[in-house]
Formats: structure tokens, sequence, C-alpha cells
């Protein structure tokens, strides 16, 4: 790759522009959550005018006996919780479709990309009558289970892992008497460390932002994730219009967690992603 | 954050598309025994009036041997039908559940109803409704309920008294002093209302204040008759008020909308009950200017209202204890204490007829000049036409029909045109579900 520099300054510019048209609705949102009673088209629409972004937040978390601030601890628990051990599920299989060999094993990787292609919003359905049957649907496991499958996640630990174990590591530890499942958690979590957190925020995001498997399979208000529970809000905004500026404001709230999980994580990610390149 | 309402949608028709396979509409069977049970037992009840919960707690601390666990979530066609519909397939239906009027029908033909007509408490509650009501809740027919009326949607005409004051404008008694005031209104540079594109059940209001009727059920095939001539009347009205560009079309429920009203450029709004509170919250500017009159009638003198909305507490097929879910509905939708409740909790408007007279609904309204509005609404009640019947299918008739009303405001087709797509695409979804149709 020569022959061809961008000079720096255009870069700079294509850059601004783009920050500038990603950042422009979260500026809108943040002011428009302060407007007094959600009166979105009183005032200016991108400065803080009558600003009440206090009043407005705590009227959001008291709210029907604080649900918000339940809808939000609700996100966090499905979120971190399936990321976490959905992570850990798709780095090990990820892992082991890469470093073993055995019959079967290009099939199972090709059904898992499989899955790769099929939405999440076409399972929601099928997933709520057999949950239905197993007489778990309308509670926490409902969401959570489905929630913890990755199948891109296996594509990236087995593409990492590939790359970024050394078989002879592997050979090493097994003559110096480590059994299998210790040589992953010791050897390969650390060198796949990078892996993990790609997968982790990948797979934070999607089941922060999961809205229809929530929707189909949850009918208690106290289980909602805070996504379905800003859009029960606002599927009444037309007969209850005090309602508006609940919506407003929880999801400008609702946007916080992911902003804090990209902000510690990236430092991270960037890293992973330069040493997968390197390779 | 993304709503993807798309999907909500898409998943609405596969899971009435799945449904429709299991029991196409047929004569009406027996009404369900409904016999009380012997010991406690426990109702679960689905719904999204906000701060139900204070209701159905006064009557879980009454009735230790009926409690009522209450659910909520998004608005019916927001999901909750969608999920109504899976939940029957999959058995685990609530005891009860919120439906409006206009969805009765879809759950009655698949099926998913506990007919409450061999219940006598609910039989013997009949003469508490308003007529209109309980027809929409019994579709006509003899001797069979199928949910209990709860809240209306009665429609009258909200304007704007202190503009139309200044400018002379007389307020319109008739569609033709309407159109008139039209003009004027023009001249003075606003805009006589905004023409709604996709609230097509506030469309069917005026079709049903004009003496329209876009279904009927003879007990075995459905007619569909959304070109009858009541509906080309007003949808021609309409179409000259957009041709003649007196209305504007800005879509509704929108913060522009309500910036409509806001800046006074929309000086009424034909609208129902309920509508009271979306101008409240959505043009506080304009509070004190507003008042209510009954809505505009086709013939001088004449006293006929439509309908907009309005809801009924259905027993599912499912339910194991018709008897006490319907004691419940009728307590919820009968009786002052709950009444008063919801209507300061969620500002429903009681289908019965002593509900007209709650305290709540006697006093003045300062956002409109004082004026006690609800007087308005109580009277225009009665005078709803009671032989109106919804369609199985209207969350997609209401898309077809929008469809075309979006085009028609923006001057490609009229609203006609978009009346009669409406009917043909109807008539192929009923026969698409096996539901028997008359062409």
């Amino acid at each position: 790759m020569a022959g061809f520099r961008v000079p720096r300054y255009a870069a700079m510019l294509v850059m601004a522009v783009f920050t500038l048209y990603f950042l422009t609705p979260l500026w809108w949102l943040f002011v428009a959550s302060g407007k007094k009673d959600g009166q979105v088209t009183e005032g200016r629409a991108l400065l803080p005018d009558n600003f009440a972004l206090g009043d407005n937040l705590a009227g959001l978390f008291r709210y029907n006996d604080g649900v918000f601030l339940r809808w939000m601890l609700n996100s966090i628990a499905y979120t971190v919780g399936a990321a976490a051990l959905g992570t850990l599920l798709a780095g090990m299989c990820g892992y082991a479709l890469a470093k073993y060999v055995f019959r079967g094993r290009e099939l199972i990787f090709n059904l898992v990309l499989g899955g790769v292609l099929v939405p999440a919003t076409a399972l929601a359905l099928p997933l709520f009558l057999m949950f239905s049957q197993a007489e778990l649907a309308n509670t926490f496991w409902s969401v959570f289970l489905p929630s913890l499958v990755n199948p891109f996640g296996v594509y990236l630990g087995r593409i990492y892992a590939a790359a970024s174990v050394p078989d002879e590591l592997l050979e090493a530890a097994r003559i110096d008497g480590s059994g299998e499942v210790r040589s992953f958690f010791t050897l390969a979590v650390r060198l796949m460390a990078p892996a993990f957190v790609t997968i982790f925020l990948f797979h934070f995001v999607a089941v922060w932002n999961n809205f229809m498997l929530p929707l189909i399979m949850l009918g208690n208000e106290r289980l909602f994730p805070v996504t379905l529970g800003l859009y029960s809000w606002n599927s009444q905004v037309n007969q209850h219009p005090e309602l508006r500026a609940l919506v407003l404001v929880g999801a400008f709230v609702s946007i916080v967690p992911m902003v804090i999980a990209f902000l510690s994580l990236q430092r991270f990610w960037r890293s992973g992603l330069g040493a997968g390149s390197l390779k | 954050m993304r709503i993807r309402a798309g999907s909500v949608a898409v998943l609405l028709a596969l899971s009435l598309g799945a449904c429709s396979s299991d029991s196409p509409d047929s004569a009406p069977a027996a009404a369900a025994s409904c016999a009380p049970a012997s010991g406690p037992v426990t109702l679960t009840y689905t719904t999204w009036i906000p701060n139900i919960e204070k209701v159905v707690d006064v009557w879980n601390k009454a009735n230790p041997d009926i409690q009522v666990k209450v659910q909520t979530g998004p608005n019916g066609n927001g999901g909750t039908y969608a999920n109504f519909f899976n939940q029957l397939k999959a058995g685990n239906a609530p005891d009860l559940g919120h439906i409006e009027y206009d969805a009765l029908p879809s759950f009655r033909v698949q099926d998913g109803l506990t007919d409450l007509g061999g219940c006598d408490i609910v039989t013997q509650s009949q003469s508490k409704f308003i007529d209109w009501t309980w027809n929409q809740v019994t579709f006509g027919e003899q001797g069979h309920v199928y949910g209990i009326p709860q809240d209306a949607g009665p429609m009258a005409l909200f304007y704007r008294k202190d503009l139309f004051e200044k400018n002379n404008i007389p307020v319109p008694a008739t569609w033709e002093e309407y159109a008139a005031a039209a003009e004027k209104v023009k001249a003075a540079g606003g805009y006589i209302t905004n023409f709604s594109q996709s609230d097509i059940n506030q469309f069917a209001g005026l079709v049903w204040q004009a003496g329209g009727h876009w279904f009927a059920n003879d007990g075995s095939n459905w007619t569909v008759s959304m070109t009858d001539d009541a509906s080309k009347k007003v949808a021609g009205y309409w179409q000259g008020l957009i041709d003649k560009k007196q209305v504007s079309s800005v879509p509704p429920w929108t913060p522009e909308w309500d910036n409509a009203y806001n800046s006074s450029s929309a000086w009424t709004w034909v609208s129902a009950v309920w509508g009271a509170n979306s101008i409240l919250a959505g043009a506080p500017k304009t509070s004190g200017k507003w008042a209510v009159a009954p809505m505009p009638q086709w013939t001088a003198g004449e006293k006929v209202a439509g309908n907009w909305g309005g809801s009924s507490t259905a027993v599912f097929k499912n339910s194991k204890h018709p008897y006490e879910a319907a004691k419940f509905a009728l307590w919820l939708n009968t009786s002052t204490e709950a009444l008063t409740l919801l209507n300061k909790e969620a500002q429903l408007y009681p289908a019965t007829k002593e509900g007209a007279s709650l305290p709540a609904l006697k006093e003045g309204v300062p956002f409109y000049g004082n004026q006690p509005i609800y007087d308005v609404f109580a009277e225009a009640s009665t005078q709803v036409k009671p032989d109106f019947t919804w369609g199985p299918t209207m969350t997609k008739t209401y898309a077809d029909a929008s469809d075309g009303f979006k085009k028609a405001v923006t001057g490609q087709g009229t609203l006609v045109q978009a009346l009669e797509a409406a009917q043909t695409s109807t008539i192929a979804t009923l026969k698409s579900q096996s539901i028997p149709v008359k062409e």
C-alpha cells in the first residue's frame, strides 16, 4: 500500500464532519431531556433553554414507584450477565474449534456461522413458544438464556485463537503437566484478551439494544429492560402526553451505561485489533 | 435506543397469519358456563393503563378471595395484541386483557375470548352501560358478550374560542358551516384543523357519525363496505378542504403536530373526549383559549356524534375462572370508586350511564376557559349510533387506508380512492386468513 497519501487536514476534516453527524442527535437528546414537560418544539432546539434536567430526572426516577430505575438495573443484569457469560462461552467454543482437531469440526463451525445470518428478531416467536412449553416465559431466564448465544463471538474467537495462541505453547504446557482446562484459563484467556474485549463489547451492545425478545417474552413490567420500558411509555404518548418528557429523559439516561462501557473498554479494544493485525 | 415499530408490525402480521388457520369464524357457539370457584383464586390481568396498580390495589384489599395480579406493557397495537395472540397459541394468556373495541372482533374471529353471555352477573349489567358500548362488545349477537365495556371516546369539536370570536366566525353547528368557517380561517392566516393522514379510526368516527357501516357480520359472512354512501360523502368533504388547502396535514402525534396547535396555526380539532388531554399537554401556550362544542352535523338540527377509541376488558378463552374474572371486570368498569380512580389516574372516560356524573366530570376545566367540557361529551356519548361494527383485521385495514391517505394529502390520489384501495385489500386480507367474506 503506497503511492497515495491523504493530507492530514483532509482526514481530520472528514472525521470532524462525521463526529458532528453522529454527535448532533445525542446533543439534541440532551437538550430535549432538559426541556420542561417535554415541550421539545418550544424554544431553541440545540441550545439549552429553561433548563430543567434536574426536575426531569427526579420525575423520571419517581414515576410509578421508581420503575425506571428497576428497568435500568434489569438491563444491566441482562446485559452484563449475558455479555460476560456469553463471551466466555463464545471464547471457549472458538478456542476449541481452533485448537482441537475432531470429526465434524468444520460442520459445527459452518453451522455456527450460519447462525450469524439468522436475525434474532426471527427467532423471538419460536423461542417464546418453546419457553412457554417449559413454563419459563415471562421470567428473567426467558430473556437471559437466549441472550447468551453469540455465534459471531464464536467466529471471532476462533479466528483470534488460531492467530494468537501458538500450538507450541499449548504443547509445552501439556508437557509441563497442565490440563486442558487449566491451559485455557491461564494461557489462552490472556493471549486472547483483546478478542474477549471485542466480543464482550459487541455482545454488550447487542443485548442492551435487544428489544424484540423481551417484548414477546415479558408481560411483567418489573422484568422489563429499559428499551422495552421506554417503548411502552412511548406507545402511550398519544393519550398520556405527560409521558413524553419521561421518554426523552429516560432515553438519555439509558445510553449512559453504554457510553461508560465503550469509554472504559475501547483502550483494550484498539490495542486488541492492532495486535491481531500484526500477527 | 432504536425502536423497531416496523418489526412489531411484521410480527403482528406473522402471528395473525399463524393463528388464522385454527378456527375461522363460525356460527356463535353456546356461551361458556359461569360457575363460581369453590376456593380463593388468583387472576392475571394485562393492560397498558398507566397507574392501574393503584386501582387494582383497592379491589385486592376488599376481595381477599379474588386476587388480581396486574401486568402492564406497551399499548395494544404496540405489541400487546401480538403478545395476546402468541400467548393464546401457547396457552398462557392472562385471564383478563385490555382490548380496544376495534380490535375485539379480531380476537373473536380467532376464538380467543370467553363468551360471558352465560354469566348472569354480566347480562344483568347490560342496562348500566351506554347502549352503543354494549353493542361494541356483543357485536349485536343476542345472548353473547365478549368483553365488558371500559371506556368510550365520544367526539366533539374542540375550537379556539378566542380566535373564532376575534375574527367574527360563528361556531359551526353543521359541516356546511364548518367548511364556510374553514374559508374564513384560511383568510385569517390559519387552518381550520390538521387533517390526520394516519388516524384512520378518527376518520371512521366521522363516518360513524354520518351513518356509514364499514363492516357487517350476518353470523356466517363478513361484508366490507368502506365505500358506502356515507363514507364517500365524508371522504369527498375532507378532500374538498384538502384541495382548497384549508387544512394542514402534518403527521399527527409528532412535536410538529403539537406545534401546529401550540402556535395557533390549527384552530379546531374534531376529536374524542380523551383529546382534551392531548391539546392540554401539546399546546400549553393556548391555555384558557379553547372551548368545546358538539360535533358539526350533516343535517341542521340533528344530534348525532361519532366515537373515536374506547376499550373493553375481555376474558380470554383459557381462563379457568370466568365468573371471578367477570366479577372483577364489572367492578373495574362500573363501580364509582374504580371509575373515579381510572379517570383520575388515566383520564379514562367511563362507558357507563352513571359514569358521566362522576364529580370530576362535572367540573370546569381551566384550560378550556373553565367550561365544564365533559357535559358536552356526556351528551355526545348518548348520541353515538349503536350499530357500527369493526372488522376482524383492523390493524391491516388502518395501515392500508393510511397509505392512501398519506398520498391524498400530498395531492396524489383522493381519499375516496384510498378507501377503495383499502376495501380491496381488506377483502384480500380476510380471504387470506380464511375468514368468510361476501363480495
